[in-house]
């Protein structure tokens, strides 16, 4: 490795969809022109988490973070900042210009974060196993095959007291303790990648850009549990994810840290893909094992878990893509040193998928007990457009929408509880002043009751019926019974369903009513919102005093709702409006207003 | 496993490779999903003379691959349009405009969603999270991802692959 610099460029689905093939191109051929080749060395990393400034360059040795990086800035950056070390200013991100300072550290995006999980995204080449060895990649591993028993393993977990990132938080040694407890045998160890949560792609990028902490963690679990067959159950819907997957598992392979006799240990273990498609129930395990067996992926009562009887009846441990990022560190690092970080019943850190109304969307890793505030604000750089901050939902369509008073509590498992959201797997919302919550709380049933498998009566039922009341409420036909109704559906919902989609389904809708009661009563008494995004409860009025007869609306009204003779006020025949909103974008004279 | 073009304009029948792939899968448990996906691949969605060919060589019976088909989101029973349009529909592209995106295409293409237009070149659907929430609202069309999508965007778009 004798380059004398590195030009790192996000190889996330987010920056390369976004022209990011062609800069890597073109900064290749700028190298090649200019003679570079022996010097500079380019590396398409896996996600830098900053997609909202994508697509992102970072060069080494010294640390500048380009942002917003177009495939025609390549020569100005091989011109300027490689061969004149000047750094090209109008490529920073602002506030990293504004303190003068050019590195990663100096960026308010970056400061809060702590890095286990993403330790790799970004730094390495996820195509090249070397790299991965050369931050210490596999080496979790080889401690494990040989310094350590099965059950020195299971311990070292349950002292590091990592939890389940899949959502639950179930402690994960203990999770492994109860399938290496089943006598000898066939078991299997598989990691579920079947990222449902819509609005989320923590797992996405953690398999994007560090496939092999993936496949190690695997098989260290195979070893833990005796396991010798590992499954990775991936969303179709993730090709480079697949991809980068299938060349790490053949490059380890050939480097015996997978297959026959591990580096010489004795202990064998394989890895195989297999594609979901799209089922959001599947993030259930027994759902998922089912899908995974090539059936319907619906779940089944447990008892008996999948510890005891799981994938073709046999003994198997799932656990989610983050958690088993975790445990290479762990491994090499210890459990004393994982355990130092987090609050006193979630250890480590979470990545979380933050995007909505934030002004820094992104991939962002913090560790447990940092507040909502510090993400949204500090790192998130507050609400797009200097709106008012009005909810945050984690969890997805299982969690709960969180208001402005709890923006200062710390994140754990056991406090999104208790304030009526769950940590679920990290994807993280905001909602500004724009935004209806009755209309979200819609969205997200229309989404659950979309992805019911039908199977238990409460979440099949139970979620048509809320999605019915929201959609009632949302066009303005609601009544004041039906929010009763809706709360005793709920609760029916959360005690009776067969599984965990359909007893967290109603979460959405507990949670507002909860905390946004006033927009639920505006709704129904008042029939209106406040948002303005229910088109029903819409109204579009001409005024007649500042309306100067151009005829703008009346041209691009594509119902010809809006009548009126040239350079007289116009009018918009109600009967007619569908609320496209058209009218009141075109006037430049402020006279149509919404209400 | 990425289709960059979906070649739709094939006879429906078993290719060689396909035959070969169903083969290797068969003494596989688990193997129905997987040969499903292929199918996809190679014909943009799953023919129901084919379901009945893989039933065949599978042993399994057709109830159980239209069970499995129509339990998933992912796989098609329709024929899509040439060109594939998918509009994002994860949550964060919900709030920022999914629905006037979809609203718009349907407006340009002239019809409505998992419809395919009546000369078969475009499709349009509403799908799940693709992961790229950080560039919401988007939509991907016959594999291309485009980010920050406009309404306004649209019509240029969409010629631009007419065109092509």
């Amino acid at each position: 490795m004798a380059y004398k610099q590195y030009i790192l460029v996000c190889g996330g689905t987010a920056c390369e969809s976004n022209r990011g093939i062609a800069l890597v191109d073109a900064l290749k051929k700028e190298v090649e022109e200019n003679g570079l080749i022996n010097d500079v060395q380019i590396v398409r990393t896996g996600c830098l988490g900053f997609c909202e400034k994508g697509p992102i360059v970072k060069i080494l040795p010294e640390d500048t973070f380009y942002v917003e990086v177009r495939p025609e800035d390549a020569s100005e950056i091989i011109q300027e900042h490689i061969i004149k070390g000047r750094v090209v200013s109008r490529l920073l991100y602002d506030n990293a210009q504004s303190k003068g300072n050019v590195a990663i550290d100096g960026i308010d995006f970056y400061q809060k974060q702590f890095r286990i999980v993403l330790r790799n995204c970004g730094v390495i080449d996820p195509d090249k196993i070397d790299e991965y060895i050369a931050r210490d990649g596999y080496k979790g591993l080889e401690r494990v095959l040989f310094e350590m028993q099965p059950e020195d393993v299971i311990e070292e977990l349950k002292i590091s007291g990592l939890r389940g990132r899949g959502g639950a938080g179930f402690p994960t040694g203990v999770k492994w303790s109860f399938a290496a407890a089943q006598p000898d045998g066939q078991k299997y160890m598989v990691c579920n990648a079947d990222e449902g949560d819509p609005g989320a792609y923590m797992d996405r990028s953690t398999l994007e850009g560090d496939p092999h902490s993936i496949l190690e963690a695997m098989a260290i679990a195979g070893y833990a549990i005796g396991a010798s067959k590992g499954f990775i159950y991936i969303r179709a819907e993730y090709p480079l994810a697949i991809d980068r997957l299938e060349n790490a598992i053949a490059q380890a392979t050939d480097y015996g840290l997978l297959g026959e006799n591990i580096l010489g240990s004795g202990f064998s273990f394989t890895i195989e893909l297999r594609l979901g498609a799209g089922a959001f129930v599947c993030g259930e395990e027994t759902a998922l094992l089912a899908s995974i067996e090539g059936k319907r992926g619906m779940p089944a009562p447990r008892p008996p878990f999948p510890a005891v009887k799981g994938l073709w009846g046999r003994p198997t441990v799932i656990n989610n893509v983050e958690t088993l990022a975790n445990v290479p560190v762990i491994m090499l690092k210890g459990a004393n040193w994982f355990n130092k970080i987090g609050t006193a019943t979630t250890k480590g850190t979470k990545v979380f998928a933050l995007t909505g109304k934030v002004n820094n969307s992104g991939l962002i890793e913090v560790p447990m007990g940092t507040t909502l505030r510090e993400i949204i604000f500090d790192i998130g750089g507050g609400i797009k457009n200097g709106k008012e901050f009005k909810a945050a939902q984690t969890g997805g369509p299982s969690g709960g929408m969180i208001p402005p008073k709890f923006l200062d509590t710390p994140i754990d498992y056991e406090s999104l509880t208790k304030i009526g959201s769950i940590m679920g797997s990290g994807g993280l919302i905001v909602m500004d002043e724009d935004d209806c919550i009755p209309d979200v709380a819609k969205f997200y049933l229309d989404f659950t009751v979309d992805e019911s498998c039908g199977k238990c009566a409460p979440c099949r039922i139970g979620g048509r019926k809320l999605l019915n009341y929201l959609t009632k409420i949302c066009d303005g036909k609601g009544t004041a019974e039906d929010i009763q109704n809706m709360k005793d559906i709920s609760e029916a919902m959360c005690r009776a369903s067969l599984c965990g989609l359909g007893q967290t389904a109603s979460n959405p809708v507990t949670s507002s009513l909860r905390y946004f009661m006033d927009e639920y009563i505006e709704h129904i008494d008042d029939k209106k919102c406040r948002a303005g995004k229910c088109k029903n409860l819409l109204r579009y009025i001409i005024d007649p005093h500042k309306c100067v007869g151009c005829t703008a609306c009346a041209r691009v009204c594509p119902v010809q709702a809006i009548q009126g003779e040239r350079k007289q006020a116009h009018v918009i025949d109600q009967e007619l409006c569908i609320k496209c909103g058209q009218c009141f974008e075109v006037c430049k004279f402020q006279a149509v207003s919404r209400s | 496993m990425s289709s960059e073009t979906t070649p739709v304009e094939k006879v429906e029948t078993l290719t060689p490779e396909l035959i070969e792939f169903i083969a290797e899968w068969k003494t596989k448990p688990g193997n129905l999903i997987m040969v499903l996906h292929r199918v996809q691949q190679e014909f943009g969605y799953i023919p129901r003379k084919i379901a009945f060919e893989v039933a065949d060589r599978l042993d399994v019976p057709l109830a159980k691959i239209y069970g499995v088909m129509t339990f998933y989101n992912f796989f098609k029973l329709k024929k899509p349009g040439r060109n594939q349009i998918q509009v994002c529909m994860g949550t964060a592209c919900y709030l920022k405009g999914g629905e006037d995106i979809i609203a718009e295409i349907e407006g340009i293409l002239g019809v409505g969603l998992n419809t395919v237009t009546p000369d078969g070149e475009f499709s349009v659907e509403a799908v799940r999270c693709i992961g790229c929430c950080g560039l919401a609202p988007v939509m991907v069309i016959n594999g291309k991802v485009y980010g920050k999508v406009q309404p306004q965007d649209l019509h240029a778009i969409i010629a631009d692959i007419k065109k092509v």
